[in-house]
């Protein structure tokens, strides 16, 4: 029986899979053979469903049910309800917080959903993405094939142009452009690069496209091949995606059997070839000109442009380096033609972006909305809001090189140039939330300790500027601040923004810069009153005893440095210069008599 | 290496597998059989599976085969629903994997129920 009347789609993105879905898959099969039903009922690995933190996510068609948190015993119920009687298994359904559901949900109902536009992530958690038909079922290859059999590379690269894709790797440069520079190269040897190499904390968009739709992204290398004039290209994807590196090298291997890549594609006397080079995660290797020598073998460490890659670039080739994500959008953009892709979007910035939502929200996952959406949609009505009933207080966007955005300018739309105005960027699209008990200076300090842990030495303003701002950053948040910190702050970022090599060092002092922009108050806070108003830096607490203590004596037992004294049934005191601010008083006191401030 | 009739032919033939999971469902013949304890004892499995034989053998598209509940009317288990993308639905009752095969051809793929297993005519009869 090749048909089956149900499909059964389990996620095997990244995050369901160490939440346990190949357990569940395995028990699947397993049910599934006990009732019998193993040959009406097909099982099915997908990619990432975007919800990772209901994860692991199972749905059942042709209901579209949308089950989350499965668990192995789950299974069982899920196999003898609904798979064999047909009664959706009410429980399991997938529940937003706060939100009452009392109706059947299926997947493109509920909120997290219904305001998204899928684009770049149509077929992740759709198709099979180990299984090449699936992908040409939902219109694979099709793109290609009228590339190269009914247009030629000016055309191409045309409805490139016209589209309006800019880069969603961060930078936002036109897509169509990039294309015309390598395609006016002259070379022997062309090459085309698909970045993979996501290194923002946060962010894993490209990941979740590999893992659900390689083919997809092999389909535009082989366009944008055609488009230049390359016969060859990379995929430069971080060795620490296992997934990703497996599917897409099965991608390739499938593609080549069915004669989509290699010589004369289709018949059209194009020859195209693809090599996947995993990167040993350094963070600069995602910058184009770093990745380019690394895949060469070389040490990864970034050239002044000019000369662009375009015009020497691989291997001293020219070459056209996308993002993953970049390249998802082109075989609709073809398929679809510049209009459809313009109808979405706003004037400058067409088209979908997929965010990666992390932090102080409820929804963690991966969200695709149309660009102009403004934060507070993606915040409140995708992302659930902020849990715990706390106060939203910033979002980072842009990851290490964005910028954190308040609350007051929720309404901002996300396109890329008002989130440049407003001193973040769209970077690759990580967003991570924080709430009022995340204090922004110490936000500022971590993105700089990245930075710093990362930048490749090479250039002076990026392997010293940013350390010592990262020992300024250190001492305010230690309570050693002083006056003029800010200034000094300030000026070494502008110096660095100004003369750093790579856009690593250009953009390493955007968390700094912005906060302050939007924070100072709390920046002063810690230099002038030693006071952390999130009450988060730990050396700046203070632990203090109020009149409710009973001299329980609770508190003494619990403190690991024996900082607190006091007489049974009598006030206790903390001595200051012994106290660890470890808070281990504060949660064994059942008088709520203990204060931080 | 493929050629394009080929790939047309595995777009064609996997479409098939997975229609089911296409946004343009409402297009398709649904076919509702009663799946609870007395369906099941009453041999709802084997017309179950005789109707996904049937479409299978026959490349349906846009022929959904799902189960339900029961209805109340156990004495006339198997119990078949058969909606068409209009609306229509008719109920047909005793079915066993023979007549899963006919109400197949004659209703799902020429569109002409076929009487005699319809309810009505079961009531009739009583």
């Amino acid at each position: 029986m090749d048909i089956f009347r149900s499909h059964v789609l389990l996620c095997g993105g990244t995050g369901c899979t160490s939440s346990g879905s190949e357990q569940l898959l395995e028990h699947l099969n397993l049910k599934l053979k006990e009732y019998d039903l193993d040959r009406e009922i097909k099982p099915i690995r997908t990619g990432c469903f975007g919800l990772c933190e209901a994860g692991p996510i199972v749905i059942v068609y042709p209901e579209g049910t949308f089950y989350s948190h499965v668990t192995v015993s789950d299974i069982d119920e899920i196999v003898a309800e609904h798979l064999l009687k047909g009664r959706i298994v009410k429980r399991l359904l997938h529940q937003e917080k706060d939100v009452d559901h009392t109706v059947d949900m299926a997947l493109d109902q509920i909120p997290f959903y219904k305001h998204q536009t899928r684009v770049a992530l149509r077929n992740c958690g759709v198709i099979d993405p180990e299984n090449i038909d699936e992908y040409l079922a939902f219109d694979g290859y099709k793109a290609m094939q009228k590339a190269l059999l009914e247009m030629t590379p000016e055309q191409v690269i045309d409805t490139v142009s016209q589209s309006g894709l800019r880069g969603r790797g961060g930078g936002g440069f036109p897509t169509g452009q990039k294309w015309k520079f390598a395609r006016a190269s002259q070379g022997e040897r062309k090459f085309v690069i698909c970045n993979a190499d996501e290194g923002d904390p946060g962010a894993f968009m490209d990941r979740s496209v590999l893992e659900g739709d390689p083919h997809c992204v092999l389909e535009a290398m082989i366009i944008n091949g055609y488009a230049i004039g390359a016969n060859e290209g990379y995929v430069y994807v971080r060795a620490e995606y296992p997934i990703a590196v497996k599917r897409l090298g099965m991608a390739i291997d499938q593609a080549k059997e069915y004669g989509l890549l290699g010589k004369n594609i289709l018949g059209s006397g194009f020859d195209f070839d693809v090599h996947i080079r995993e990167g040993a995660g350094a963070f600069v290797c995602g910058e184009e000109t770093a990745l380019m020598v690394s895949i060469q073998g070389e040490r990864g460490e970034p050239h002044p442009k000019p000369p662009f890659p375009a015009v020497r670039g691989l291997f001293d080739a020219p070459t056209n380096i996308n993002n993953v994500e970049t390249y998802a959008n082109i075989p609709q953009i073809l398929l679809h033609g510049p209009t459809w892709f313009r109808s979405m979007g706003t004037e400058k910035s067409a088209g979908t972006k997929v965010f990666a939502l992390g932090g102080k929200i409820n929804n963690t996952g991966l969200v695709e909305v149309p660009m102009g959406t403004p934060l507070r949609t993606v915040i409140y009505d995708i992302g659930g809001g902020i849990p715990n009933g706390r106060a939203f207080k910033a979002v980072q966007t842009g990851g290490p090189s964005g910028g954190c955005i308040p609350a007051d300018l929720l309404d901002v739309p996300i396109e890329y140039d008002s989130l440049t105005q407003i001193g973040s960027m769209m970077g690759s699209g990580g967003m991570i939330v924080m709430d009022e008990d995340n204090c922004m200076v110490d936000i500022a300090r971590f993105f700089l300790d990245f930075t710093v842990d990362e930048s490749c030495g090479k250039c002076t303003p990026c392997r010293i500027g940013t350390k010592r701002m990262l020992e300024i950053l250190d001492r305010i948040v230690s309570g050693r601040g002083r006056d003029g910190d800010l200034e000094k702050l300030e000026k070494l970022a502008h110096n660095i923004k100004a003369t750093a090599l790579c856009g690593l060092g250009q953009t390493a002092p955007n968390p700094v810069l912005s906060t302050i922009r939007y924070f100072r108050e709390e920046y002063e806070a810690h230099i002038h009153d030693h006071k952390c108003p999130a009450s988060h830096c730990r050396a700046l607490l203070e632990y203090l005893i109020g009149e409710n203590c009973r001299g329980c004596t609770a508190c003494v037992k619990a403190c690991p440095v024996g900082a607190i004294t006091g007489e049974p049934r009598g006030l206790h005191i903390i001595d200051q210069n012994k106290c660890i601010k470890c808070g281990a008083c504060k949660e064994k006191c059942r008088f709520d008599a203990i204060s931080r401030h | 290496m493929k050629t394009l009739e080929e790939l047309e032919a595995i777009r064609q033939k996997t479409l098939a597998r997975i229609s089911l999971r296409k946004e343009d469902k409402e297009e398709a013949v649904r076919v509702v059989i009663g799946m609870a304890t007395c369906g099941i004892a009453a041999g709802a499995r084997p017309v179950l599976t005789a109707f996904m034989d049937e479409i299978g053998r026959r490349h349906l598209r846009n022929v959904q085969v799902t189960q339900t509940g029961c209805v109340g009317m156990c004495r006339l288990e198997p119990m078949v629903d058969v909606i068409t993308p209009d609306g229509n639905k008719v109920t047909y009752v005793k079915v066993n994997p023979e007549k899963a095969r006919m109400i197949v051809a004659d209703h799902v793929v020429n569109g002409h129920p076929v009487t005699e297993y319809t309810i009505g005519a079961a009531e009739q009869q009583a």
